[in-house]
């Protein structure tokens, strides 16, 4: 409101107010509010219902159901903590990768001098960081699986490779990871300005020097917002590993997707549910962390 | 500088030697057959494999509803917090990230317990036939529903994106000044402005509809992706051959969108 009048100049703000004001009150709030409705129905009933499943149990004589928290001491207990756990690791080893190897990737292509190059590594990360789910698996698994092209002709099984493992996977997930980490990562580097390293080299620092007392200082938000973000991605991620290793990894999500699927022991129909639940919870910390990360670094893009 | 050169072209050497050997090796891995040499046959099988054309139909057509859908929530309500409502502007904001924090397995699991609800609480109320129809498995309008979730993060960044580069205000003042109406100027003046944020919205959508799995497969659906992965088990040089066709796809598809778009900054909102 206040942003119209002191940027309109003074002859036409009187004429433009009234119609502004009108448009204000009936257009905008009628505009958003399929959307609210949409989102409230196809997204808030089910979690509504999960978080409702999540505390519930049904008793197997009665049918009765009632409140419990069992459902969640159940989530962290056993095969459940052990898929969690295995999710977690599998998730933070591939970001940390991910982010250690994106960065100077990154940094290579901004410090180049090409435009076509710098165009063409941007264009491809956008698209393999979109590339996940069951092709980027079969593509993976003729590659490096049991009987993939790389496994037979450089014989992997003999020295001890297995791509349906911890490291398999992890091998996998890099593959849409570091992309998302380049993306994340380029602005960053493009808000590093040049004046800042001359200043500290006219200053007698060595490059280690700069990056360990300059660069790394300034890149520590978004490296650290990066990090979370691929963590969380990595985190979610279900059709990739389905389609390759089945259960031979313990994950979060293929628990609940085995849960999903009905197979459970009696009584434990809805751990599913508090493991999703654990999973929102998880996801909601990787966002709270991410967000004021992201604002801070914007600072230094300015 | 000379070895300031050599340490770039060994950080690109090395991945692009990473990113495109998987795509090499999934290539020969569907020609070279061993024992039978050089063929395209597992290529030429796809077309004639029992339900590739049913579930890539599903797939498009799911993609087309799910596109339509969500710019039809969309667009007016982003339009509408650029033309007057910046009170609402977190709330959709909030909203829009959302699907952020339910990971896709999280958000089937709920829905699988709403759908349960139909036969448990509704079945003696009309509101059982609405159950029956969003899950008819023709056209499951639920998987619609859940896609829409989905695809509203990136939806949101993609169109704020482009109306960030354009005054809507402006733009919609000189129309209404030159006599048109409302909705005309907003037909006619913003929207042609906002085609490129459009087209990066439609595509990112389409790209998320034909490659997801996680729902589709819960849910007992057959889309694409979950087609490719059931022929998976029998058949693994035609679904490493349709997995590479649809990768083409894909990325002929996003391709596209870098070029069209102009800037490859869009394709970096698409993730979150």
């Amino acid at each position: 409101m206040t942003t119209t009048f002191t940027k309109a100049p003074a002859d036409v703000a009187p004429a433009a107010a009234p119609r502004q004001r009108r448009r204000r009150r009936t257009g905008g709030p009628l505009a958003v509010l399929p959307l609210l409705v949409f989102v409230a129905i196809a997204f808030g009933l089910p979690a509504l219902a999960m978080l409702d499943g999540a505390f519930t149990v049904k008793d197997q004589a009665t049918g009765a159901s009632s409140y419990t928290t069992a459902n969640l001491t159940g989530s962290f207990q056993g095969a459940y903590l052990t898929a969690l756990t295995g999710s977690v690791k599998l998730s933070a080893v591939s970001a940390g990768l991910a982010t250690l190897l994106g960065l100077p990737l990154a940094q290579a292509v901004v410090t180049s001098r090409s435009r076509a190059l710098r165009e063409a590594v941007l264009t491809a990360s956008g698209v393999l960081a979109n590339f996940g789910g069951v092709p980027l698996a079969f593509a993976f698994v003729a590659t490096l699986g049991n009987s993939g092209v790389l496994t037979r002709h450089l014989s992997l099984t003999e020295h001890g490779w297995d791509l349906y493992s911890f490291w398999g996977l992890v091998v996998v997930y890099l593959y849409f990871l570091i992309p998302l980490m380049v993306l994340t990562i380029t602005p960053a580097l493009d808000g590093l300005r040049s004046q800042w390293r001359e200043a500290a080299r006219n200053n007698g620092a060595t490059t280690v020097q700069y990056w360990r007392h300059v660069a790394l200082p300034v890149l520590a938000p978004s490296l650290l917002g990066g990090f979370v973000l691929l963590f969380g991605s990595a985190f979610a991620a279900y059709a990739t590993a389905a389609a390759m290793v089945g259960s031979a990894v313990p994950l979060v999500t293929l628990q609940i997707a085995d849960a999903i699927s009905g197979n459970v022991l009696v009584g434990q129909e809805n751990v599913a549910l508090a493991l999703s639940l654990d999973m929102v919870l998880i996801a909601g910390l990787v966002m709270a962390v991410y967000l004021p990360l992201q604002r801070r670094s914007a600072r230094w893009l300015a | 500088m000379a070895r300031l050169n050599l340490w770039r072209w060994a950080a690109l050497a090395l991945a692009a030697l990473y990113f495109l050997v998987p795509m090499a090796a999934s290539v020969v891995f569907t020609v070279d057959v061993p024992g039978q040499g050089v063929t395209l046959d597992a290529y030429r099988r796809i077309l004639s494999a029992d339900g590739f054309v049913p579930s890539l139909l599903l797939s498009l057509e799911l993609a087309a509803a799910t596109i339509v859908v969500v710019l039809l929530l969309m667009v007016p309500a982003t339009v509408a917090l650029r033309l007057g409502s910046p009170r609402l502007r977190p709330v959709v904001e909030v909203v829009c990230s959302l699907p952020l924090v339910v990971p896709p397995i999280a958000f089937v699991a709920g829905i699988a317990t709403v759908l349960k609800w139909g036969p448990e609480h509704f079945s003696r109320t009309p509101l059982f036939q609405t159950f029956v129809a969003i899950q008819d498995p023709d056209f499951p309008v639920v998987l619609v529903l859940a896609y829409v979730v989905m695809a509203l993060p990136f939806v949101y960044r993609a169109l704020d994106a482009g109306l960030r580069a354009v005054d809507v205000r402006t733009l919609v003042e000189a129309a209404r000044s030159c006599g048109a109406s409302l909705p005309r100027a907003l037909v006619g003046a913003v929207l042609p402005n906002l085609r490129g944020a459009l087209l990066n919205a439609s595509f990112l959508t389409l790209a998320l509809v034909l490659g997801e799995f996680t729902v589709a497969s819960l849910l007992g659906y057959e889309p694409f992706a979950v087609w490719i992965y059931a022929v998976g088990g029998s058949q693994a040089q035609m679904s490493v051959a349709v997995s590479v066709l649809s990768l083409f796809l894909t990325w002929a598809l996003l391709l596209a969108l870098a070029v069209l778009g102009g800037r490859s900054r869009t394709a970096s909102a698409s993730r979150g």
